[in-house]
């Protein structure tokens, strides 16, 4: 009987166990439902906002416009139908408000019950008018044209060079600004981190003596846990204005700062992976290099290095994974300008920055919602990639 | 007997600590240039340590600490003014298992004749002909030179090994057990090596193995417990040992 | 001199400057925020709430928020992690069960941390209708945190030699008596500090609470776990970023980073020590 529940004690204590070590599997389950859930619906939004058309008058031969069109029709970039495959007229810009401007306010009712009547005598009076109307207006009696709208298409997010996600009518998300931000800041930061990295790892590898190592190693582990808000903040007051003032910007936040930063964020991952890989180097290769009269740095360079040259990648790689999804750091020293960089030392925009600093104005459900989940999935995918990346190298070093 | 200038290796009141263990006591020894010397004795009686005290491999070893002189070619390379990559270019070293490096058979071979400067091509590519023949593996290599080391099998690994050592044109070569992870063809082929190299190298080798030790070796030094217990003509010592300590162990009493 | 020993002096010289560099940069930041922290700090600073819209007054429910929210992820992420970790690391065979678990943690420890404040935002404020608050920050704090503490455990239990679970077993212990009784015991110093830095993580983290928890400012101390609240490092991003009055509120900022580091400096503090002591105390493999 004693047996028998110490039995069962073993078997549920196995089960719990077991279901606890599943939750990690579900987290990451869960966020792709609920990241791709959301993301993907931005996909099959329509371009121009929610529950509002846009009309114009009934002879116009033209049937629609492209987000990035409408654009340029609203900021008045566009001035004539010409230009979009219409009549040679004038573009007209009517917003709602603009109503005042064609009719005397009592003409609308005291309800504004009036207003889609002389909404509709307005647009057929204006050949070359383009109105940006509440749909509820465009009912059946509506005697303009209402333009088709399209939906937003993996291709326009894709292989969009503008993200104005409040632009009104047609917000635009254009991924392309983002992405590039997010690499230039990335990978000029690793570009600084390796040599740094390597040069503290081979040291305190190879170099070092116990004493010094058992001081190095705490003050790495320090710099791993100083909070990302702090780096930004010490980036902000400290880093900026003397970046600034060095190559005589006009705003010291830049992808610069931000990649100087992130660097430093970097640099104990890559330290201790690094590290870790150079010692793996066998004992007896070590010695036969030393046998052959090859001094220390030379058994560093030829036989420890490219022996450990697949942990080292490892490093790096890990190193971009975290500069990639780093987010407060960069959005406070970056500039954070949603434009595809031509410099380094221009403001910058990466994805994780952009979810952090427009989710908290952005209407739960709406497009614009859609659009920085949608993000999301493309960072998820991007680390998922790079954590992909990190494990191929070390399988092959088995190998 | 010869008198020690016309020696290769001289040791002279070698004592050896590491730390507070004091691992090879006293020890004089002469090596004749052009033979083959065997250390024996159980493991851990120190006779790979006293290996490499030859080219100065202890130096890595933190606290390690030696008295006496140990003298090659009449220098003695403990002295502050020898340059140690120097020396170790001068001994050339085998180890136990087979260490090629994760390069290419031919750049295996130039490691060290690049590491000591040697640039230019041709004197290269023919330096590692030479020792690629001098360790007899030439013919079974010349047509995949640029293939990795890993895809030899091991006996083909510790030959290339060999060679590597070669190839810097060492004047003594050091072995430490180097047929003991390799099967008994590839020993067979490591051993005929050995007796042929005896024509141009000095040879210090360890081995575990009292047959190996009887079939290549022109002397053979016994250590127990950090001494050197008996070194004489190897035929002597197999046949006729001074002391009962090599004869338990020849005989396999111990071990 | 031989030039190859040249060209090793020069390559180690680098190595050695780089290094120290290294180092430099660490204190330079330390140094910059201490010596300009530590002028505003004092005993109204750390108990008061803040006053004339962020310039005034001290950062009390900031820490508090902190505190809580530190306190609700290690609830969340410490029994999970340390359970599966000892699921994964003492029974678990080689089979496709473990190997999808260790894939997924994997994946999980490499997800941006802005990635978990927007899935928690979508599931634990939209979906379970918690609304920003402690109990959703806490979370996604500490899923955030699992995978760290999976791996802890890990490498705690990892460490210990399988002589051990063999002895156990052969006095007739079954396993989960040898793991509660034998390895667990052994394998505790190492976890917990691993635990402890992991804390030093959650109670820094800005982006997975920006959506899920955090409040600009609050009056009061919240009620209840259902309640939004104050924290530290959003409260250092809000006040050096997007303050009515940036200038006014630099001080309390620089208060606010030393606060933050200084809770950092303790806590790795306090690892290292119980590294070093419990160090000398068990034996493992290592």
């Amino acid at each position: 009987m004693k047996n028998g529940l110490k039995k069962f004690t073993e078997a549920v204590a196995e089960k719990i166990l077991m279901f606890s070590s599943g939750i990690t599997t579900l987290t990451v389950i869960l966020i792709v439902i609920f990241l791709f859930k959301e993301g993907m619906g931005l996909f099959s939004s329509s371009d121009i906002e929610d529950g509002y058309v846009l009309a114009v008058n009934r002879e116009n031969p033209v049937d629609r416009l492209t987000p990035e069109e409408s654009m340029g029709v609203f900021d008045a970039k566009i001035t004539s139908w010409k230009e979009l495959g219409g009549n040679d007229e004038d573009i007209l810009v009517f917003r709602l408000n603009d109503i005042t401007n064609y009719a005397d306010e009592n003409s609308l009712g005291d309800e504004l019950q009036f207003l889609p009547r002389v909404l509709d005598s307005v647009i057929a009076a204006q050949p070359g008018i383009i109105a940006f109307i509440p749909q509820q207006y465009a009912d059946s009696s509506f005697t303009g044209k209402i333009l088709q709208n399209g939906t937003i298409t993996a291709k326009s997010f894709f292989d969009g060079k503008y993200w104005y996600p409040t632009a009104s009518p047609s917000p635009l998300f254009g991924l392309l600004p983002l992405i590039s931000g997010t690499l230039w800041i990335s990978l000029f930061a690793i570009l600084i981190a390796l040599p740094f990295g390597l040069a503290v790892a081979i040291y305190m590898a190879e170099l070092a003596d116990q004493r010094t190592r058992k001081i190095i190693k705490p003050i790495i582990e320090l710099l791993a846990g100083i909070p990302s808000v702090v780096y930004g903040f010490f980036g902000l007051v400290v880093l900026v204005p003397l970046i600034q003032q060095l190559f005589d910007l006009p705003v010291g936040e830049s992808g610069l700062v931000g990649s100087i930063i992130l660097a430093i964020m970097a640099l104990p991952t890559i330290i201790t992976v690094a590290e870790d890989a150079i010692r793996t180097t066998p004992r007896s290769m070590r010695e036969a290099s030393l046998a052959l009269g090859a001094n220390h740095w030379q058994t560093i360079y030829k036989v420890v290095l490219p022996y450990s040259l697949s942990g080292i990648t490892a490093a790096a790689v890990l190193g971009i994974g975290r500069a990639i999804g780093e987010t407060m750091a960069v959005l406070m020293v970056s500039g954070n300008a949603a434009v595809i960089p031509s410099s380094l030392l221009e403001p910058m925009r990466t994805i994780p920055a952009t979810i952090a600093a427009e989710l908290g104005e952005a209407p739960t459900g709406g497009i614009h919602y859609k659009a920085l989940f949608l993000l999301g999935c493309i960072l998820f995918i991007l680390t998922l990639i790079i954590s992909i990346s990190v494990e191929f190298i070390n399988t092959r070093k088995k190998a | 007997m010869t008198t020690p200038s016309n020696m290769c290796i001289t040791s002279r009141n070698v004592n050896f600590y590491y730390g507070n263990f004091h691992a090879l006591k006293n020890i004089d020894m002469d090596i004749a240039p052009n033979t083959v010397t065997a250390l024996i004795g159980p493991s851990g009686c120190g006779k790979s340590t006293y290996l490499r005290l030859f080219n100065r491999m202890n130096d890595l070893i933190d606290g390690a600490r030696l008295t006496g002189e140990i003298l090659i070619n009449g220098r003695n390379i403990y002295d502050a003014r020898i340059d140690v990559d120097e020396l170790r270019k001068n001994v050339g070293m085998v180890f136990q298992k087979p260490n090629p490096f994760p390069k290419s058979i031919f750049e295996n071979v130039a490691y060290g004749l690049r590491v000591n400067g040697v640039k230019d091509k041709k004197t290269i590519e023919q330096r590692v002909e030479e020792s690629l023949k001098g360790a007899a593996l030439w013919d079974e290599v010349k047509d995949k030179l640029k293939k990795s080391a890993f895809e030899l099998s091991g006996g083909q690994q510790q030959r290339l090994c060999i060679a590597r050592a070669l190839a810097i044109s060492p004047s003594v070569l050091l072995m430490d057990e180097p047929a003991s992870a390799l099967d008994p063809i590839s020993t067979l082929k490591v051993e005929e090596l050995i007796y042929e190299l005896k024509k141009d190298y000095t040879i210090v080798i360890v081995t575990h193995n009292m047959q190996q030790a009887g079939r290549i070796s022109d002397k053979t030094a016994f250590f127990y417990l950090g001494e050197l217990v008996e070194y004489d003509d190897t035929k002597k010592m197999f046949l006729n040992p001074a002391k009962p300590a090599t004869q338990n162990y020849i005989t396999g009493r111990f071990g | 001199m031989k030039k190859k020993q040249v060209s090793q002096n020069i390559a180690f010289w680098i190595f050695r400057l780089f290094s120290l560099m290294v180092v430099g940069i660490l204190f330079w930041i330390l140094g910059f925020i201490i010596s300009k922290g530590i002028q505003v700090i004092d005993w109204d600073f750390l108990t008061q709430a803040p006053t004339d819209g962020m310039t005034g007054g001290g950062i009390f429910p900031a820490i508090m928020g902190t505190l809580y929210l530190t306190v609700g992820s290690i609830i969340v992420a410490f029994p999970i992690g340390v359970l599966s970790g000892i699921y994964i690391n003492e029974y678990a065979t080689n089979n496709w069960f473990v190997k999808l678990i260790r894939i997924m943690t994997t994946n999980l420890s490499s997800v941006p941390s802005i990635v978990f404040g927007l899935f928690g935002m979508a599931l634990f404020v939209n979906t379970m209708g918690f609304g920003d608050s402690i109990i959703a920050g806490s979370l996604t704090l500490g899923l955030l945190t699992l995978p760290v503490v999976i791996r802890v455990t890990e490498e705690a239990l990892h460490a210990i030699d399988d002589s051990f679970r063999t002895a156990s077993y052969a006095l007739g212990a079954t396993k989960l008596q040898t793991i509660r009784k034998v390895i667990l015991p052994m394998a505790l110093p190492n976890i917990m500090t691993g635990l402890i830095l992991s804390i030093g993580r959650v109670s820094g983290e800005t982006a997975p609470i920006l959506f899920t928890a955090v409040a600009y400012f609050l009056p009061k101390l919240p009620d209840s776990i259902f309640d939004q609240v104050m924290a530290l490092p959003y409260h250092l991003y809000v006040i050096s970023t997007s303050g009515t009055d940036l200038a006014a509120s630099r001080p309390i900022a620089y208060g606010t980073a030393l606060v933050l580091i200084a809770i950092i400096l303790v806590i790795n503090i306090i690892a290292t020590l119980l590294r070093n002591y419990f160090g000398k105390k068990v034996k493992t493999n290592f």
